[in-house]
């Protein structure tokens, strides 16, 4: 763990890929170039090491037996939260619920937060660029609750008009529901700027951090967000495990979700009395050790420094996006100032499909498709488009290799 | 180059993607269908004209899609034109055990050897489906269903 205050070590982009045992592999005899970081991320020691330590010697369910073992792995359970509160500066540990990934802390808010507050006519404010995840859960409350959906477009280089956000939110607005960077077009939303003018209306704000925390420090208390919502597996860490901070204030007015063991304090067969939070929203058997994995993520990523981290994929993207000039049949989707380091193109006279094949087999992974952003894809009148997505181990050696790949996809198909 | 990636895109399949052969919509067709990947997006809509003695008058087809989604309806189109709804039948079973790199025993030979260009695809398991949509739609559509979906 990063002790407050320690100096992190200068960030090396090439020593740090010797921390991800993946990156050494090879697929199709060639080695691997791994572009897919916007679906999920590698791994690092860390992390693989820390979880098969803890299911090794300290393994045990939580909140249950008296016995040592489960004592122990209740204090790693519970230090992760802690470890995942310092991460966010959030003010409490009890802001911090663990789910099993963004999606299901987002249909958290959904069904434990936002339903009972909906009048059918109520307004729930988000933008195109939404992935299905912060966009479905809002449909539900349409179809059931009589909701009305406000879509905020963007402009045609990706970026949010923060104006037109503005003027969508109204007296009638539950909820303003906005990604922090978006998995398509890598645009990074202003969060200060739009939950300051939301709050200044009254309405509360959820952000969907998947990516966006990834690249950038969240301090949700700084940002004065309602709902941050992110998933471990694109963080580094596990799959099976995400994060929702809401504020306490938001907690202690939301019904429970799913009901089982950990989640009551009492059950009789007459009625039953619920946990505090944010005990209360964790029934069942909760990720315990991809909780300790997503921990050593987190500390992980404090062992290095941030900002250089955040440089060098800046370089990366400006680097890759300077080289897809020269391929004068690329269109990059999403150009606004800012972005992170995600690259969506549509290929002329190539499907993204083929395209992807044929990067796969030259070591290229990326991502084909809708990206799960259809309202996205529509506004930028593409079925699909093939995607680069860049974490802190990718290096300019990788981007060239995809340039490469590109020209033979289009030497192929062209 | 590697050679599975020659064979998936060889010329034929690459001509037929260009130059989707019966693209097109149908005035009055007897029977019609829509596919949909819900992995890509990729769209495909088939026209039919079955006529009274149960032959495949004519065959359009519609859509967006990847050069093997193309390439795979365009030829089907090309291959089932003039045949009989059975006849058809049991050329798309064999086409689908072809692509999945399974046996296409049912297939006559000189059906197999047209239907060749395409068995590349089975060395692509993601791909797959990109292939078989066209197909999946036309039987729903001579089965009279409307959405065919491969998923």
């Amino acid at each position: 763990m990063t002790a407050p205050g320690k100096i992190a070590a200068a960030f090396d982009p090439a020593g740090v890929r010797k921390d991800f045992p993946i990156l050494a592999r090879e697929v199709y005899g060639k080695p691997l170039v791994y572009l897919d970081n916007g679906a999920s991320a590698q791994k690092p020691n860390a992390v693989l090491d820390a979880m098969n330590d803890f299911a090794s010697r300290e393994y045990a369910n939580v909140h249950r037996g008296v016995h040592y073992l489960s004592a122990v792995a209740t204090d790693r359970y519970e230090a992760a939260r802690e470890t995942v509160r310092r991460f966010l500066n959030a003010g409490s540990v009890d802001e911090i619920v663990f789910t099993k990934g963004g999606t299901e802390s987002i249909n958290l808010v959904s069904y434990a937060f936002l339903a009972p507050r909906i009048q059918p006519g109520d307004e729930i404010v988000l933008t195109v660029m939404e992935h299905h995840s912060n966009i479905v859960p809002w449909h539900f409350l349409r179809e059931r609750q009589g909701a009305v959906l406000k879509w905020v477009d963007v402009r045609d280089d990706g970026s949010l008009d923060v104006e037109a956000l503005d003027a969508a939110i109204t007296s009638k607005t539950k909820l303003v529901a906005v990604t922090h960077m978006s998995n398509v077009l890598g645009t990074v939303t202003p969060l200060k700027e739009i939950i300051a003018r939301a709050h200044t209306k009254g309405a509360p704000v959820l952000i969907d951090g998947c990516q966006g925390v990834v690249h950038e420090p969240v301090d949700v208390r700084a940002l004065d967000v309602d709902f941050y919502a992110f998933t471990g597996h694109k963080l580094y860490g596990p799959t099976g495990i995400g994060v929702l901070y809401a504020k306490a204030a938001n907690l202690k007015t939301m019904r429970p979700f799913n009901g089982g063991g950990e989640m009551i304090r009492e059950v009789s067969r007459e009625k039953i009395t619920y946990a505090d939070t944010p005990a209360r929203f964790e029934a069942g058997t909760p990720p315990i050790i991809e909780s300790v994995g997503l921990a050593a993520a987190i500390d992980y990523l404090g062992t290095l420094d941030r900002a250089a981290v955040a440089a060098h994929e800046h370089d990366l993207l400006k680097y890759t996006r300077e080289r897809l000039r020269e391929l004068n049949w690329v269109r990059v989707i999403g150009d606004a100032p800012g972005k992170g380091a995600i690259i969506s193109v549509e290929t002329e006279g190539m499907h993204a499909h083929d395209v992807a094949t044929i990067l796969d087999r030259e070591g290229v992974a990326t991502r084909a498709g809708h990206h799960c952003a259809q309202p996205l894809m529509e506004r930028f009148g593409v079925a699909s488009t093939t995607r680069a997505s860049f974490a802190l181990y990718n290096t300019r050696a990788e981007a060239d290799a995809l340039i490469d790949a590109l020209q033979k996809a289009r030497k192929i198909l062209g | 180059m590697d050679d599975s990636l020659r064979e998936l895109y060889q010329e034929v399949i690459l001509d037929h993607s260009r130059h989707p052969r019966h693209f097109g919509s149908m005035d009055h067709p007897t029977h019609s269908g829509e596919g949909y990947n819900p992995l890509c997006g990729d769209r495909v809509k088939i026209y039919l004209s079955v006529d009274k003695d149960d032959r495949i008058a004519d065959i359009k087809f519609e859509g967006k899609g990847c050069a093997i989604s193309q390439a795979s309806a365009s030829l089907m189109t090309d291959m089932l034109t003039g045949r009989t709804v059975a006849e058809a039948q049991k050329l798309m079973g064999g086409f689908l055990h072809l692509v999945k790199g399974e046996d296409a025993g049912e297939l006559p030979a000189d059906d197999r050897e047209r239907l060749d260009v395409m068995a590349g695809v089975s060395a692509f398991p993601m791909r797959v489906k990109c292939a078989t949509l066209a197909w999946h739609t036309m039987k729903s559509a001579l089965e009279g269903g409307t959405a065919a979906k491969t998923e």
